[in-house]
């Protein structure tokens, strides 16, 4: 199932959408489970779950973090999978977010086909652009998943219009220069990259890296299809003492992003 | 045998697989775009070429001699030429590298480098330049790398780099590699990543092989009027592989040439306690480029081991995938314990004490041999000094008067 209804649906009510970010596996294969679904049940419109990697060079220090815990808890494919079709129960879509060398190594085509029969939606690919991802382009039309794709705010135009042409379900605005993490002030650079990224296509463009309050949501829903938020979710897990006020925290930070973004 | 790779960055076999590419952030392909256009302009102009030749010559001193070490000749019972690369300004091929990218940071107009260092011959040639050229620059290396180098992180911050040690992971030169990395997504406006082997994404992997060439077209050149023919092998050790794919370029298209590779076996490949990607990894894609890769079923980077930081890396250069899978050139593992007794054995039999990076290389032309015809001559690429690793080799052989050997 891919994210273009929700996102339709979304667009029709003219407002944006919330999507929120889960490593698998953190702090356990069941706990991330939980907390994705709570996410769901809070207001977010479309859940990444990420597929934590031994060498995730776009991400800041708190998904290093959530990223080491889970693989150190000895999370295998199969968790990721399973997972996603837990999550994809609440009814809202599913799409994980992976570096490339995993789904290499699992083979591109054989999990393109298992992601499908989880329910998910697709992958979000921060490390292949769409000029290396062939097998890959092959592998999401065979199994009917989304292709989301990013751009960068020192991505020309003409790399925007080649990766546009690429992407399914919606284009991933990267808002900032810079690894995962939340940061202080609403992107500077995101409005003017999502205007660019317009001109290139009808696609719904979501905004990630940086956002962790309901004010600079607001900001971005102003102009943005969605609200990709993930640092600021994981810290909740992180800085609790336990699950329990984990997942409480998460709902609360939730429920002030989704007010936001459905204004 | 082509010479590789096409205009996006693969090294393609006739099988179909391919090796290199861009597998980064669509934020760096930008500065890789450009990068890539600056380096190929800059090697049609004649202007540019002559700056980095006369860099070479006057301030790297090379070409490095190769020398008929007759001593250790004894002792393999075939004619060993060594390249002295350990002679170079900065005490290793790295030099060769540094000067040609940090001409290229200048050509930008950038201010900064960074780089990534396991050894530490990388960051101190990269620090060499920084000084050099007036650049910013920021060493990361991986927090056991900083305790096992100690010396070259104080010749670092002498010449007026920032030392960064990395805390992460493994705390060796991939992890070292991987905040370079974060940093460059954020920087790469004003920062040149100065990547200092022939990995990472296209064009890193061409670039800084045609940097470090001259190391074997020297020798190609030194042979012929040296011996008045070239030799039957070529040794050099891989990590990431800079040194090697230098020393084995000029000879890929000479079939009479045997091309020899030699990776860190630390405790043996059986033992899973070793850094010899070829020998013991698949195909995957690692920093940017696909090519071997030590790593577990689900695609995780494996944690590499050797004795040497310089060869401690998980990966491999994608040119090394490419000639290994083709078979042009033969990759095999060394242990630690046979690179300590060639190290120690060269510095007997030559009073040359190698890098232990470099004693990879010694060791391997040893085991290979006699296995030669008895008229055989094989260059070994002596690509450092063994200065910065006085310390490990104190602890091995029990140099200190209160520690016994380890």
């Amino acid at each position: 199932m891919s994210v273009a209804p929700t996102l339709a649906k979304t667009r029709a009510a003219g407002h944006s959408a919330l999507v929120g970010y889960l490593p698998a596996g953190f702090p356990t294969v069941a706990d991330a489970t939980n907390a994705a679904r709570a996410m769901v049940e809070a207001g977010a419109d479309v859940v990444e779950i990420g597929f934590p990697y031994s060498d995730p060079v776009m991400d800041g220090p708190v998904i290093q973090r959530a990223a080491e815990h889970a693989l150190a808890g000895g999370l295998r494919a199969a968790d990721v999978l399973r997972t996603v079709e837990g999550v994809a129960a609440t009814g809202a879509p599913v799409l994980v977010m992976t570096y490339w060398n995993p789904i290499l190594r699992y083979g591109v085509d054989a999990f393109a086909r298992d992601l499908a029969a989880a329910g998910g939606a697709g992958l979000i690919t921060p490390d292949l652009i769409p000029d290396e991802g062939a097998d890959w382009l092959a592998a999401s039309e065979a199994h009917g998943l989304d292709r989301v794709f990013l751009v960068a705010p020192s991505s020309s135009d003409e790399r925007i219009a080649s990766t546009v042409a690429a992407t399914s379900g919606f284009v991933y605005a990267q808002s900032v220069m810079g690894v995962t993490g939340a940061r202080d002030n609403a992107p500077a650079a995101a409005p003017e990259l999502v205007e660019r990224t317009r001109k290139a296509t009808d696609l719904p463009i979501g905004v990630g890296l940086g956002v962790r309050s309901g004010a600079q949501a607001a900001e971005i829903a102003a102009y943005a299809d969605a609200v990709i938020v993930g640092s600021a979710m994981v810290k909740c897990l992180l800085d609790a003492p336990t699950v329990g006020d984990g997942i409480a925290a998460l709902r609360a930070l939730t429920g002030e992003l989704s007010d936001a973004v459905h204004a | 045998m082509t010479a590789g790779p096409d205009p996006t960055g693969h090294f393609r076999n006739a099988d179909g697989t391919d090796f290199g590419g861009r597998f980064v952030p669509e934020a760096l392909i930008a500065a890789l775009d450009e990068l890539d256009t600056v380096y190929r302009k800059a090697f049609e102009d004649p202007a540019f070429l002559a700056e980095f030749d006369r860099l070479l010559r006057e301030y790297a001193g090379t070409p490095s001699m190769l020398y008929d070490a007759t001593r250790l000749s004894e002792v393999a019972g075939r004619r060993i030429l060594l390249k002295r690369e350990d002679l170079n300004h900065t005490g290793a091929h790295k030099v060769r590298n540094v000067l040609g990218q940090a001409l290229l940071t200048k050509r930008m107009g950038k201010p900064r480098i960074i780089a990534e260092t396991g050894a530490g011959q990388h960051g101190v040639a990269s620090a060499t330049a920084a000084a050099l050229f007036d650049l910013e620059c920021t060493v990361y290396m991986g927090a056991e790398d900083t305790r096992r180098q100690a010396l070259n992180v104080a010749r670092m911050r002498m010449l007026g780099a920032e030392v960064v040690p990395v805390t992460t992971g493994s705390q060796t030169l991939k992890d070292a590699m991987n905040e370079a990395l974060r940093d460059w997504v954020s920087s790469v406006d004003t920062t040149h990543y100065l990547i200092g082997t022939v990995g990472g994404p296209h064009p890193f992997p061409v670039m800084v092989r045609d940097f470090v060439r001259g190391i074997g077209d020297e020798a190609r050149a030194q042979s012929l009027a040296q011996i008045g023919r070239l030799p039957d092998a070529v040794c050099a050790c891989v990590g990431g592989g800079s040194n090697a794919i230098g020393a084995f370029h000029a000879f890929v298209g000479d079939p009479g040439v045997a091309l020899y590779g030699f990776e860190a076996g630390g405790d043996g490949v059986e033992t899973g306690r070793h850094a010899a990607t070829l020998s013991g990894g698949a195909p995957g894609v690692l920093h940017g480029a696909r090519t071997y890769v030590l790593q577990d079923e689900d695609g995780q980077t494996v944690e590499s081991h050797s004795i040497s930081a310089g060869l401690d890396y998980p990966g491999v250069g994608p040119e090394h995938a490419y000639l290994h899978d083709t078979g042009r050139v033969n990759y095999e593992a060394v242990t630690d314990a046979e690179a300590m007794d060639a190290m120690m054995t060269l510095t007997r039999t030559e009073g040359i004490i190698p890098a232990i990076e470099s004693a990879h290389a010694v060791a391997g032309a040893l085991r290979l041999a006699p296995t030669l015809p008895e008229d055989a001559v094989i260059v070994v690429c002596l690509s450092g000094r063994g200065d910065k690793d006085m310390d490990t080799a104190a602890r091995w052989f029990g140099l200190y008067d209160d520690e016994p050997a380890s």
